[in-house]
């Protein structure tokens, strides 16, 4: 792992190659086209590129208008703003009549950083995974991001894409990306961790430094958190005995609770949350934040080895 | 169509409209009856549409952003040939097609889902611009409620509507001047609405949204090139049932079968 890209970044220039394939996609965001890349398709096809001011409930209701006219509406903006701002639009209009919107959110979670924590969404994988019929996504690299942003213009129906601020490395090798079919990216007998987004980097940095010490993990990307691939998590956590979850979202709704909705009453195993625990986040640098919340691999490590 | 047949075709559209919620036990008649007119016009004059191919994608659009007038919405879908009259039975009834508010899943002729207040004119805005972006032939047509403009969102939706100059968008205002809770000026008043519709762009027409003439004559008025088209219809809510009429109680209260059977002698061709 050593180059560096951030998801934002990845899904920005991946719309300008979809794009160039598919006529029927659009572009929507809400005056933040700088921020969340859609800045290259703004640039590249002005003419399907809309910007629709800072109105982003007005936005995703006019991407479920132009879906209804046969377009495939990308819709970009803060995660805070999207799913949380305009999540009764997303629900009400897009997904409760399953139409073809894909809202593509960036900025979510701690690694936001200097902003603060009006600005860091940690909710946002909950509020979306609630909606009936919502594909929620998370992509871990770069390219993750790049094949995910394809799949989601190949798939029928409403769809959550969160992408992070924070630059982050691109895996080595080039996995495979289907939507609702989790990623074994290490396979150890100790645990199963279960992780998504920015923190799938993070976990893998923290297998090796378990591994130095005699304990191995399993590593599964979960980079669909729903639908989630309910069968890859039963037969990791049937495997190991010991499950763990790593998130950059609180501890309440999101991947942590997908797994635990599988597992519940099927597997007997020892399992942990780790994630922001029920409190919001805060101004820092993006390291430095997601320290303060123990997001670090060398803190992920400490509290899988805990709990074994 | 005529005057006078549209005019029966209203009759007709608000006798359903008090079975059906007289039926059901619950629903919308005020502000069902109050769009009564302006409805049946645009599915039956103005609006090209084919029953027989609700999908067809050269359809002109409608969205009815204040969805609670559902009934009105179902009356004149079933008149149009769109649905059956069977299903009013159903309405508001569990596996019914006809929700308490319209969802395009479930309704032939229903283009988009909703309800809940503030949204549709947005989706309007959306189907407008599509058309336009993709060199569509395509009017759209979206009905909104007064009391619904006191959603921010609404102003949104009409800030972007002047802005991508959606000269093939009609936003006609149902205004009844009566929401839940009571007179919209006194809930929260809207102000000058006429002089707020001009600056937010509107190419902007008022008539009695009562009187079949009016509402074809606003209709067929030449759209200003780049401007959205409004339509301020001054109503009556509960229009046609005198009881019913500009009385706040009837926003989301079923008739009894007694007053049910008033409101029809009152409304017997």
């Amino acid at each position: 792992m050593s180059e560096k890209i951030a998801t934002r970044e990845a899904y920005g220039k991946a719309l300008v190659e979809l794009g160039a394939s598919n006529d029927k996609i659009v572009v929507l965001d809400a005056d933040l086209a700088g921020a969340t890349m859609t800045k290259f398709f703004k640039a590249a096809y002005p003419d399907r590129f809309f910007d629709c001011g800072i109105a982003e409930c007005n936005m995703m209701d006019v991407a479920a208008g132009l879906s209804t006219m046969g377009l495939i509406p990308f819709c970009s903006t803060f995660a805070m703003f999207g799913a949380g701002r305009a999540y009764e639009q997303i629900r009400n209009s897009i997904a409760y009549p399953r139409f073809n919107v894909k809202i593509c959110c960036s900025h979510a979670g701690v690694s936001v950083g200097e902003d603060g924590g009006s600005h860091q969404s940690i909710e946002d994988i909950g509020l979306m995974r609630m909606i009936p019929g919502m594909t929620v996504i998370v992509p871990a690299d770069g390219n993750e991001a790049r094949k995910a942003t394809f799949a989601l213009a190949q798939m029928e129906g409403p769809a959550y894409l969160r992408t992070a601020r924070l630059a982050s490395p691109v895996f080595e090798q080039d996995y495979p990306f289907e939507i609702g079919k989790a990623n074994v990216l290490r396979e150890g007998k100790d645990a199963a961790v279960f992780a998504c987004g920015l923190m799938v980097s993070e976990t893998l940095e923290a297998a090796e430094l378990l591994a130095a010490e005699g304990i191995h993990i399993s590593v599964i990307n979960v980079h669909t958190i729903k639908p989630i691939d309910a069968a890859c998590v039963t037969k990791y956590a049937q495997k190991c005995g010991n499950v763990v979850t790593v998130e950059e979202h609180s501890v309440i709704g999101g991947l942590g609770d997908a797994v635990a909705d599988v597992l519940m009453g099927k597997v007997n195993c020892k399992f942990r949350k780790i994630g922001i625990n029920d409190c919001f986040g805060q101004s820092g640098k993006a390291k430095d934040v997601l320290r303060e919340y123990g997001l670090t691999a060398d803190q992920i490590a400490a509290k899988i080895k805990e709990t074994l | 169509m005529n005057t006078a047949e549209l005019s029966c075709i209203c009759k007709q559209v608000r006798r359903d409209i008090i079975n059906m919620t007289a039926n059901a036990g619950s629903g919308h008649p005020g502000g069902s009856l109050s769009a009564t007119e302006l409805m049946t016009t645009l599915f039956f004059r103005q609006m090209r549409i084919d029953p027989k191919n609700p999908k067809d994608p050269n359809r002109d659009r409608f969205v009815l952003s204040k969805g609670h007038s559902a009934p009105c919405y179902y009356a004149v879908l079933a008149e149009r040939g769109f649905i059956s009259r069977d299903e009013f039975t159903n309405f508001r009834q569990l596996h019914s097609i006809l929700q308490g508010h319209p969802d395009c899943k479930k309704v032939p002729g229903v283009d988009a889902s909703t309800g809940s207040l503030g949204q549709g004119c947005s989706i309007a805005v959306g189907m407008a611009l599509g058309a336009k972006h993709q060199g569509q032939d395509v009017k759209v047509y979206t009905l909104l409620g007064d009391g619904e403009c006191q959603e921010g969102q609404i102003w949104e939706a009409f800030m972007s509507a002047a802005h991508y100059k959606l000269d093939n968008l009609t936003v006609i205002i149902d205004n009844n001047g009566l929401q839940i809770d009571g007179r919209n000026d006194e809930v929260m008043s809207l102000g000058d609405l006429p002089a707020k519709l001009r600056a937010f762009g509107f190419d902007l027409h008022e008539i009695d949204g009562h009187d079949l003439d009016a509402i074809a004559a606003a209709l067929d008025a030449p759209a200003a090139s780049g401007k959205p088209k409004c339509i301020l219809a001054h109503t009556v809510k509960g229009k046609g049932v005198s009881f019913m009429e500009d009385q706040v109680g009837w926003h989301g209260k079923a008739p009894n079968e007694e007053q049910r059977q008033q409101a029809l002698k009152e409304l017997e061709d």
